[in-house]
């Protein structure tokens, strides 16, 4: 077996509050192979955005901070890494692309200039070099007149062209890993659909290993191999796609697929908005409690649950649940 | 729009205030006691009321109020604004004479106050507890607060006074011979205390604006992708940030003219400079009105150019004002 | 981002009134409450100064130039022998006169045309803008030396002058809340059950527009006083009073002999401006709806 790309180990991220800190990531492992795609699933402050941003080393100053654990990149321990080299990997080695399209461009720089300052930033290119491979690039996400769109300003585009933008300056510099922030959430259906086909086929030209997070089941089916499920800054349920679909080991995740009743059926059509499982997503402060923190909303809840926190069960087959009842489910 | 078309409706409209100002100004001079006639009379040592009313028929003052207003404006389209009977000269060549000394005080002041102000604010957005960051607030306050022509005279007796590092007052040393560079050093040297004063108002204004602006854009989406792409600090400040963070700057630069010129007109009589603000002291209290009048139009036009070029600096900085294609 | 920690709310507390809530908030920001009580001091002085120290502060009392403390004059004499410590007394009563007075007719001319322009808008507000930009084009401080220059320096007309020039700030905020409220449920139901304009604008509307209102005109106060200072500094002032900024006009030539003549006055007009600009914050946090949803 090949060494992981990247290797999460016991991560712990602490974000002040007014009183005291919260755990918004708490004892979180996984590994991510090269050329694999893995997904975060969970509802909004479940701590997926977090660990992208713990990865990129750009978690807000002064409030969130990784507390504990690692994070080896091609057996290098970003945590420890200096600014200078985090900078040195960001945007080249592993890029990110964000939720919101029509605000992460800057809008008084031209698109053209926005792609090709990280080539000559990361790969030393001439300004008509670079500026000429911002073209291509713009061509590779499949912008039409590439030539003449380059010196458009951002509110020349509209929010889908935005985003192939974004996704022309993630891959700009053939990254190794790329992490998708719920990429297509802002957009309408029928774009979602095309910026996925876009991030596959390039996916597939590049081998770029891809983190999308997302919290809806449709696209994890259609473009990951692996999935995370997270709940209230802990894992809930790890493994392939194909085994957790068809017979997930934690209530939460049995929650999150029976709200998307076609996704064993149909695959690829449809793709609706994760309606909720019922009740809320504990707050912040009762993050790292020792105890099950889905135990609130469930309905296989017992005695155990509300005493310590479930260990983590593994399957056999890749799968591994944290609940303390996950055999029986 | 075009930008061409822009540009022509601005101009437009700047003309259209002006012809506002214009009809103030006769409006004042109208309603104002007593009249041009008076005027003369008072410089010729009194005249009997056949005297005043000929010399009423003679400036047309009997005429209807319309047919002096337009006659008034047609004046001021040939660069006539009347006659000084106290400095017994055009008013003007008069304000053309002073007009440099106060553009190069109002523009200095303005460069001087932006360019600090943007650096302090951007320095110090970046650590919104340092030291620096607690000084912009002071400073803002100090600027607001502290009556322009007191601090003029602050530092008028510290920096000239007690530690004689600038001189006193006026804008040239006639003694200074020598050639062009001689005289432009004599007059920096002059400018800096005036400079210094009348910047501080405005200075505290934008290094407080460009402080907020900045720490809101370097929370914005947008440097999250400046950082994700793993610019310098460098870069993701002083390029993405700061770009963005300059057109309020502008703005309130742009709307602070014509108080930059009020404040001129203060700063000007603490340092005796030979500019229109002085220039309208002594006019005031000589009861010149033709003068005081010309000086009133020429300030707001030297305000509505400011706005004019505020406009055209905002189209450059910001593309989606459309100035660029 | 997506994953913004939700703060939980504080236990919802009983409706108190509005006041009492608006103390509350005052409270917190420490320097608006010593700028209040400095202010306070200040306006005492005002008042009941020139009666408890009843000396004339047109007479000359002393030699000329006599510093702070000597002689027994605690703030010295001026270049003609005068007390300072009874002018710069009786200065505190017009130039706070004169500061609120001038509020007043800016803030009364600021709301009724933003008012207007915001309420019925279309041509209205169009030509009501126009006129404010016009009034924002002129130099403020040259077109009411103007005024006072043509039509003679009394009180009132220094009061006017001032005014007339400094309620732009006010219309533009004003205009904008009631372009704002206007558009709210409670102004349509109102409208509909066929109140008239006229309350509809000054019953309804504009109570809720008053927040912003208030902060601006605490700060209008502020910068009429240093209008002021500046016009009677020039010497654009009825001579037969004595307020802060004549006192530095009349005492500038003399700065090389006696720099307190100059210095006191100017500190008496920072300080109670810069305490009306920190009540003026504080009101900001108290009045400001955003804010206390924290």
């Amino acid at each position: 077996m090949t060494e992981p790309l990247l290797k999460v180990e016991n991560l712990r991220i602490e974000l002040k509050l007014r009183d005291g800190v919260a755990p918004v990531i708490d004892d979180l492992s996984f590994e991510l192979m090269p050329g694999e795609s893995l997904s975060f699933v969970g509802e909004s402050g479940c701590g997926k955005s977090m660990t992208a941003l713990a990865i990129m080393g750009l978690l807000p100053e002064g409030i969130g901070r990784i507390a504990s654990g690692k994070l080896i990149f091609d057996g290098e321990d970003l945590t420890t890494a200096s600014e200078a080299r985090l900078r040195q990997i960001r945007g080249n080695e592993i890029s990110m692309i964000f939720q919101e399209p029509m605000t992460s461009l800057n809008p008084v720089i031209t698109v053209g200039e926005q792609i090709a300052e990280v080539l000559r930033t990361h790969q030393g290119l001439s300004r008509k070099a670079a500026w000429d491979q911002a073209a291509e690039l713009l061509d590779a996400v499949r912008i039409p007149n590439p030539r003449s769109r380059v010196s458009d300003y951002p509110f020349q585009m509209s929010g889908g062209q935005r985003q192939r933008v974004m996704i022309a300056i993630a891959l700009a510099c053939k990254p190794k890993i790329l992490i998708a922030d719920e990429p297509t959430t802002a957009l309408d259906v029928t774009v979602q659909a095309q910026i996925f086909d876009l991030l596959r086929d390039l996916r597939a030209q590049t081998g770029t290993s891809i983190i999308m997070i997302t919290h809806d089941m449709g696209a994890v089916a259609e473009m990951a191999e692996r999935m995370i499920v997270m709940y209230a800054g802990r894992k809930a349920e790890i493994g392939p796609v194909d085994q957790i679909i068809d017979h997930a080991r934690h209530p939460y995740t049995q929650g999150l697929i029976s709200c998307v009743p076609h996704i064993m059926s149909d695959l690829t059509e449809t793709r609706e908005e994760l309606t909720e499982v019922p009740g809320i997503v504990p707050s912040l402060r009762e993050f790292g409690r020792d105890q099950c923190l889905f135990a609130s909303r469930c309905k296989y809840r017992s005695g155990e649950c509300l005493q310590h926190r479930p260990p983590a069960k593994g399957f056999g087959n890749g799968q591994i649940s944290d609940c303390w009842h996950a055999e029986a489910l | 729009m075009p930008a061409a078309r822009v540009t022509l409706i601005r101009i437009f409209y700047a003309l259209a205030l002006l012809l506002a100002v214009l009809v103030l100004n006769f409006s004042l001079m109208h309603l104002a006691p007593g009249d041009v006639a008076d005027t003369i009379s008072q410089s010729m040592g009194g005249a009997d009321a056949e005297v005043l009313e000929r010399i009423r028929i003679d400036y047309g003052l009997d005429q209807p109020f319309l047919v002096q207003l337009g006659r008034y404006i047609g004046n001021v389209l040939h660069f006539d604004l009347g006659y000084s009977f106290f400095y017994n000269q055009s008013v003007t060549s008069l304000i053309l004479e002073r007009l440099p000394a106060t553009l190069l005080l109002v523009v200095s002041a303005q460069v001087l106050a932006l360019v600090v102000g943007v650096v302090l604010g951007v320095v110090s957005a970046r650590r919104p507890n340092g030291m620096l960051s607690h000084f912009v607030t002071f400073l803002a306050l100090f600027g607001y607060s502290a009556p322009v022509f007191w601090t003029g005279i602050l530092l008028l007796i510290a920096f000239s006074l007690k530690i004689p590092l600038f001189p006193v007052a006026g804008m040239q040393d006639i003694t200074v011979t020598g050639g062009f560079f001689a005289h432009a050093w004599d007059i920096l040297r002059h400018l800096v205390l005036p400079m210094i004063t009348l910047a501080s108002i405005f200075l505290a204004l934008y290094s407080r604006l460009a402080r907020a602006t900045m720490m809101e854009v370097l929370g914005s989406d947008y440097v999250r992708t400046a950082k994700a792409k793993g610019l310098s600090q460098r870069d993701v400040v002083y390029k993405h940030a700061l770009k963005n963070a300059l057109s309020p700057v502008i703005t309130l630069a742009g709307l602070q003219f014509s108080a930059v010129v009020s404040g001129a007109v203060l700063v000007e009589t603490v340092f005796s400079w030979p500019g229109l603000g002085t220039l309208a002291f002594q006019s005031i209290i000589a009861r010149d009105t033709p003068t005081i009048l010309g000086i009133l139009f020429f300030s707001a036009l030297v305000v509505i150019v400011g706005n004019l070029l505020t406009d055209f600096a905002l189209r450059l900085v910001d593309p989606r004002l459309g100035g660029r294609r | 981002m997506s994953d913004t920690p939700v703060i939980p709310e504080e236990p919802i507390q009983k409706a108190r009134h509005p006041f009492v809530e608006a103390w509350e908030m005052f409270r917190r920001n420490h320097a608006a409450v010593v700028a209040l009580a400095v202010l306070v001091l200040i306006i005492l002085g005002a008042i009941f100064g020139p009666i408890l120290y009843a000396t004339d502060p047109f007479e000359m009392v002393w030699a000329p130039f006599s510093p702070p403390g000597v002689d027994g004059y605690l703030l010295g004499t001026d270049y003609l022998g005068r007390d300072m410590m009874a002018m710069v007394l009786n200065g505190a009563r017009v130039s706070l006169l004169i500061g609120l007075a001038a509020a007043v007719v800016s803030v009364v001319i600021g709301v009724t045309v933003g008012a207007l322009a915001g309420f019925y808008r279309g041509l209205v507000e169009e030509v009501l803008m126009r006129i404010t930009e016009f009034f924002q084009v002129l130099p403020t401080l040259l077109f009411s030396m103007v005024i006072v220059a043509l039509f003679g320096a009394s009180l009132p007309m220094i009061t006017f002058a001032i005014g007339v020039v400094s309620w732009t700030a006010v219309a533009r905020i004003t205009r904008s809340e009631f372009l704002r409220i206007r558009e709210l449920e409670y102004v349509t139901a109102s409208r509909a059950s066929g109140v008239k304009n006229l309350r509809l604008m000054f019953k309804v509307i504009l109570p809720n527009a008053l927040p912003p209102i208030i902060v601006q005109s605490a700060l209008m106060v502020g910068s009429a006083i240093l209008f002021e200072a500046g016009l009677s500094f020039l010497g654009l002032t009825d001579p037969n009073i004595v307020s802060w900024g004549q006192i530095i006009g009349s005492n500038r030539q003399y700065i090389l002999d006696a720099s307190f003549t100059v210095t006191i006055p100017g500190l008496a007009i920072f300080v109670t401006v810069l305490a009306i600009s920190l009540v003026g914050d504080g009101l900001n946090d108290a009045l400001n709806p955003k804010l206390r949803q924290r």
